[in-house]
């Protein structure tokens, strides 16, 4: 996995509650069996209306998607993120996750940025009033910047202390886990007799 | 020393899978059970490939061939090429890692939530894991069970562990009993009308009281199935003597003198009395009345009695807008009463209502009367089990001569992924768990229904219940 520390992108908003998998992705562009080519599926449905947000020029180059509450909530499906990375994407700030969205996207190396409610509020008024503004995500102190002069932000944001030091580091999961083989090998010794095998 | 406080259900079963616990650090969390299918596993096994890993617990693994599959000549090969190639990776994964896998055309094929309690496989007090948000069904038992995404499917694969920070506790207590003809779908449809879909979001659920403890563990399972729908990291229930009568005797089921330690073990699964929860939210089933969907996520549901709510009965402005885009997009105008609501397409089906007692209560419905003349009917068995056993019991024969399309099985209609959709501005009512746009076909607009409203509604042709027929 790459290392995320500070990135500066043009800000989308997507301005919707309950945004679940199926409209990040709809199941019909699950077939593939390799971790990229997911971008046609990004929002399918949606980007058939002219007046969809992606379909603006002004966002062509969007990084930094900012998307009301509750945001990849429904399937587990990682082709979400994967299609949300796979599209451009880099950031998503909102103000609630799905859980399974949210673990999704520490590993795959999408940073899911948590803010209060009003942070995206105001996130939405700079990108409205200027649109193709930059935001600036910094993982390293957990800030979120936009705007210019007087309107100009810096909000926190929030994500878990260990999701943050994998991101920043680019670290594989597996290896770490790995490297506690002789927990787990010591574990499985414990584990009763009665458990079900599937051999 | 503090005071030594007793623990929940959840936490009992989570101490006994801690690897490894280290502050500041999520646990590693030890997998009894890691049950994969075609659509969420090929990314994963590519990513041991390039690693040069193996699976480290084949035995504790399990495959089956559900979400992408033909329910119509399902013995012929797939039609549509890119869902072949998919299938067949599985397949030839399965092969190379060792994996055991109920390929299309297996007696034990089905829906991957179907599949493993319907084996034995899915026992108390255990920790499951698959690459699918459903996975949540398997707590019905009193086990720990989750839907992980493809890296974690990976992980698991890799080292049979995960790595996850322990949820808080969140108790849900139905008191009284459920009115003839309520279902654990219509409780659980309530539930999440009044939580949201966001309301359990980050903690592990334990739902008890009088009507969850009456309730079948078919009915457990659909209860536990839709924890995910509202954001719940996982749904269980205390195991008890209706959990082990519905395990006893099933083929991976402990047997002899492992039957009685599991029994013994399993009894004490229980959280005690001096246990506290984060978050405790009563219920009274007693008052609850057939539950259904008008919008465009789980929890925008009304009494099937009430009308299409409007915009205006919201008070926050998110649930308004939410309200707004969720009635353009159903075609729906607000004041209609549900009842009046044209169903074109019935779904009877799934991993919330796909097993046998649920084709029974649609048979009781469905039986000596006919579908609605503009009406279809679908009728999809969770497991090639449940069909078998529902034709040997003459459902389909009750399901065919009303009108009903008798399927093989699979997840289906319910996330449309396989040639079982909706057309664009048809109008489902289905036993399934997710009303999201276009989950059922691009522009298709669900509702979701419990067992006998999917059948009442296939009768009259519009929303209804057994109460409306005759």
């Amino acid at each position: 996995m790459d290392k995320f520390t500070t990135h500066t992108g043009v800000g989308v908003p997507l301005k919707r509650s309950n945004v679940d998998t199926d409209q990040i992705i709809p199941a019909v562009y699950l077939k593939r069996v390799t971790r990229t080519g997911f971008e046609d599926g990004l929002f399918a449905a949606w980007r058939n209306d002219p007046e969809f947000v992606l379909n603006n020029e002004v966002y062509a180059q969007g990084t930094v998607l900012v998307a009301g509450p509750d945001f990849g909530t429904g399937s587990s499906r990682e082709h979400a993120v994967w299609a949300l990375q796979n599209y451009g994407f880099r950031v998503v700030v909102s103000a609630r996750f799905a859980d399974i969205f949210r673990g999704n996207s520490g590993k795959a190396g999408l940073l899911a940025a948590q803010v209060d409610e009003e942070v995206v509020q105001k996130l939405w008024t700079i990108l409205e009033d200027t649109p193709g503004a930059a935001i600036t995500v910094d993982l390293e102190s957990r800030t979120i910047r936009a705007g210019e002069g007087d309107d100009a932000i810096e909000e926190s944001f929030q994500i878990d202390d260990y999701t943050r030091w994998r991101l920043l580091e680019g670290l594989d999961d597996i290896g770490i886990t790995l490297g506690h083989a002789d927990s787990i090998d010591a574990f499985e010794k414990t584990r009763p007799a009665f458990k079900p095998v599937t051999l | 020393m503090g005071k030594t406080l007793g623990r929940t259900l959840a936490e009992k079963v989570w101490d006994e899978h801690v690897v490894r616990s280290t502050a500041g650090e999520p646990d590693l969390l030890y997998i009894d059970l890691h049950l994969i299918h075609e659509v969420t596993s090929p990314q994963a096994f590519d990513g041991l490939r390039l690693a040069g890993r193996k699976v480290r617990r084949p035995d504790l693994t399990l495959a089956t061939e559900d979400h992408n599959v033909p329910t119509l000549d399902w013995d012929k090969p797939i039609a549509d090429p890119v869902s072949r190639t998919q299938v067949e990776t599985l397949r030839r994964n399965a092969e190379e890692f060792g994996v055991r896998l109920h390929p299309l055309g297996d007696i034990d094929q089905g829906i991957v939530h179907v599949v493993g309690p319907q084996l034995g496989l899915t026992q108390p007090g255990m920790t499951i894991v698959c690459g699918d948000s459903h996975t949540s069904t398997h707590g019905a038992f009193g086990a720990i069970a989750f839907g992980i995404g493809t890296s974690e499917v990976e992980h698991v694969l890799a080292t049979q562990t995960l790595t996850q920070a322990k949820p808080k506790t969140m108790a849900v207590t139905v008191n009284g009993s459920l009115p003839d003809g309520v279902t654990a779908k219509d409780l659980v449809l309530n539930l999440i009308a009044h939580t949201g879909t966001g309301g359990g979001q980050g903690y592990i659920v334990e739902y008890r009281g009088q009507a969850i403890e009456e309730l079948s563990m078919e009915g457990r399972m659909t209860i536990c199935n839709m924890s995910i729908e509202w954001g719940a990291k996982a749904g269980m229930i205390a195991p008890d003597q209706t959990t082990f009568d519905y395990i006893e005797g099933r083929k991976e089921a402990p047997k002899g003198a492992e039957w009685d330690a599991a029994v013994a073990h399993w009894k004490t699964l229980r959280t005690d009395d001096d246990a506290t929860f984060d978050k405790e939210i009563v219920l009274d089933a007693s008052v609850m009345t057939p539950f259904v969907t008008w919008g465009t996520n789980p929890g925008q549901g009304v009494p099937l009695g009430a009308s299409v709510p409007s915009p205006s009965d919201f008070e926050d402005e998110q649930d308004k807008i939410a309200c707004e885009k969720a009635l353009g997009y159903m075609g729906l105008e607000a004041g209609t009463p549900m009842r009046e609501v044209k169903v074109d397409t019935v779904f009877v089906g799934s991993c919330t209502n796909g097993r046998i007692e649920d084709l029974r209560l649609a048979a009781d419905v469905i039986k000596g009367r006919k579908v609605a003349d503009d009406t279809r009917l679908l009728v999809v068995p969770g497991s090639v089990r449940v069909r078998l056993q529902a034709e040997e019991e003459g459902l389909d024969v009750i399901f065919k001569e009303a009108g009903a399309e008798w399927r093989g099985a699979g997840c289906s209609m319910c996330l449309g992924m396989n040639p079982d959709t909706l057309t664009p501005g048809e109008r489902s009512a289905s036993t399934s768990n997710r009303n999201f746009e276009g989950r059922q076909g691009k522009g298709g607009r669900t509702h979701l229904v419990s067992i006998p409203v999917a059948a009442a509604t296939a009768v009259r042709g519009t929303l209804s219940s057994p109460a409306d027929l005759d």
